[in-house]
């Protein structure tokens, strides 16, 4: 018995006492190693490969190659162009869906099936949306049939699931919950305060949206939004699926010149167009990084 | 608040519309029959077809040590930084998104660089299986959503408060972790594992570019070619099947912490 009245040794060190910044750093050190080996590697070969010819000699003839030739501009236009598109409507409507849920009742089942829904749809990649699209609206889906026997043809219309447009109403399936995701924790930031402190000075609710609301979300839904383009510039799986690789993706493009059915050297040009990927991309996170500067003002503590 | 009640409806009809309308045309695709007529059989066709189901369980294996190395690296890390680098929180936020914008076909493009072209030790044994080689990679990808589920997790409890009573009882610190952290947020745990789950089984980039084809989603694809049913039953099986654990463990989840606040 007399164990249990003897205290126990105190810890060597408080868990509150602020640690050395770099031994606190220490602690990031597996994290980071990992990130760095599994991520910055693959990365490090493509900007390597990039920049040298087969035989490993340095040179920008990929790099002008990938930014010149006509079937690869035509797939950045068209990568950028469906990457913006389905950003910004994946966005606008995903703000307004989060804000229905958060502005439900707390206990509703509705929270639950949407938080988790968005969690399965927005990483299990495009694969299953793909075929649940191509069940929808292929030339035989359920809602082409459905369409049709209402009298729009949408076949007849010139529309195909396996074009651009549908690839883009695919992608859009991905990026709201995602929207969904990112944005939830800023619209939990806005505090009740602001909204009372506005309708007791007469504002109304539109007033409220437009003069405290929304300036306080911009960098956030700015930033969001920079993520869905990139989330949709590096989707690939389903294009692939859907469509088994005939529309002018980059991504496209990528997979076609590593697969080696083209040229030998058009591998180096497939990295080099992974290079120019990871340009874009450089250029999104840039202003991510900045927008979350400044949303982070806001943030309650 | 009747104006305020008009526009949620709306959104709500617009999004189980578009939400819906695909999952149930799917379902119903899935369950025609050739010769017209509705059934089963596209579903069977797991239990009959030995590559098939070869692939499932190649993939589940991926799935389960992804998740676990994941959790691994992503539970000590968010609590280190809740407790002892508050200041690098919103960097390692930002780190966490980069696999999500790093296109998967750039990053298989850097390993099919290395698969090619070197030829020792530690990189053959990795690229040995598809288990081996694509494990490690699906890690990367898996990082985001279960460092924010995790980190979210944490943020629901005391945890500071947890740890130093843990230790004021003797516990040192990875024990306090296991026994008293990890109970806590066990939710956000499975979680952040059912939805590695989700990302294995979907994911098919890296897998065909390093030309590892016997995964369930390559697999699953490459039956589509033959029979689209097969292929929209099981992608629509396992995309039902992730989302119910996850509706499960949100329904556990929120009872336990009901119990504990009464």
């Amino acid at each position: 018995m007399t164990s249990l009245l003897e205290a126990p040794p105190a810890p060597t060190e408080s868990v509150a006492r602020p640690a050395r910044p770099w031994r606190a750093a220490l602690g990031l050190l597996p994290f980071a190693l990992y990130l760095l080996v599994f991520l910055g590697g693959p990365l490090y070969f493509v900007i390597s490969g990039a920049l040298s010819d087969r035989s490993g000699a340095p040179t920008f003839d990929n790099i002008i190659a990938s930014v010149t030739e006509p079937q690869y501009r035509l797939a950045f236009a068209s990568s950028l162009a469906i990457s913006a598109v389905t950003a910004l409507v994946g966005a606008v409507f995903g703000v307004f869906l989060a804000q229905a849920v958060l502005t439900s009742r707390p206990t509703s089942p509705l929270r639950r099936i949407v938080s988790t829904a968005s969690g399965v749809l927005a990483y299990f990649g495009g694969v299953p949306l793909a075929f649940a699209f191509i069940g929808a609206l292929g030339q035989t889906g359920l809602a082409t049939l459905f369409l049709k026997g209402v009298g729009i043809d949408l076949y007849g219309l010139g529309f195909r699931i396996d074009s651009l447009t549908g690839l883009g109403l695919t992608y859009v399936y991905f990026q709201i919950p995602l929207m969904v995701i990112l944005i939830t924790p800023a619209l939990e930031g806005l505090l009740p305060q602001w909204r009372e402190a506005a309708e007791n000075l007469g504002a109304s609710a539109w007033a409220y949206w437009r003069h405290i609301a929304l300036p306080v979300l911009a960098p956030a839904l700015g930033g969001a939004t920079l993520v869905l383009f990139g989330n949709a510039f590096a989707a690939y799986a389903t294009a692939l699926a859907l469509t088994s690789g005939q529309i002018p993706l980059v991504t496209n493009s990528i997979a076609s010149a590593l697969s080696g059915n083209v040229l030998a050297d058009q591998q180096n040009v497939g990295l080099a167009l992974g290079f120019d990927m990871v340009v874009v991309i450089g250029v999104v996170m840039v202003g991510y990084l900045i927008l979350q500067r400044r949303a982070s003002r806001w943030r309650a503590r | 608040m009747t104006r305020g009640r008009r526009w949620r409806v709306v959104v709500f009809t617009i999004a189980a519309i578009y939400f819906l309308v695909p999952l149930i045309s799917a379902g119903e695709f899935s369950l025609r029959k050739p010769a017209g007529g509705y059934g089963f059989a596209n579903y069977l066709a797991l239990g009959t077809d030995p590559v098939l189901l070869g692939s499932l369980l190649v993939s589940l294996q991926i799935a389960v040590l992804t998740a676990v190395l994941v959790l691994v690296l992503v539970i000590p890390t968010a609590v280190w930084v809740r407790l002892r680098f508050p200041s690098v929180a919103a960097l390692l936020e930002t780190a966490t998104i980069l696999p999500i914008v790093v296109p998967p076909v750039v990053m298989a493009a850097g390993i099919a660089f290395v698969q090619a072209n070197l030829d020792a030790e530690p990189f053959r044994s990795l690229f040995a299986s598809s288990t081996t080689a694509l494990t490690p990679f699906y890690v990367v990808l898996a990082l985001p959503f279960a460092y924010r589920a995790v980190d979210n997790g944490l943020a629901a409890i005391p945890l500071r408060t947890l740890v130093e009573a843990a230790r004021n009882l003797g516990a040192g610190l990875p024990s306090a972790l296991l026994r008293v952290v990890l109970p806590a947020i066990r939710s956000a745990v499975l979680g952040s594992a059912f939805l590695t789950l989700a990302l294995v089984l979907g994911e098919v980039v890296i897998a065909r570019i390093l030309l590892y084809t016997d995964t369930f989603p390559v697999v699953v694809i490459d039956v589509g070619r033959s029979a689209a049913g097969v292929s929209v039953a099981l992608t629509l099986a396992s995309l039902v099947l992730t989302w119910v654990l996850l509706l499960l463990v949100s329904y556990v989840g929120g009872r336990t912490t009901r119990r504990t606040d009464a």
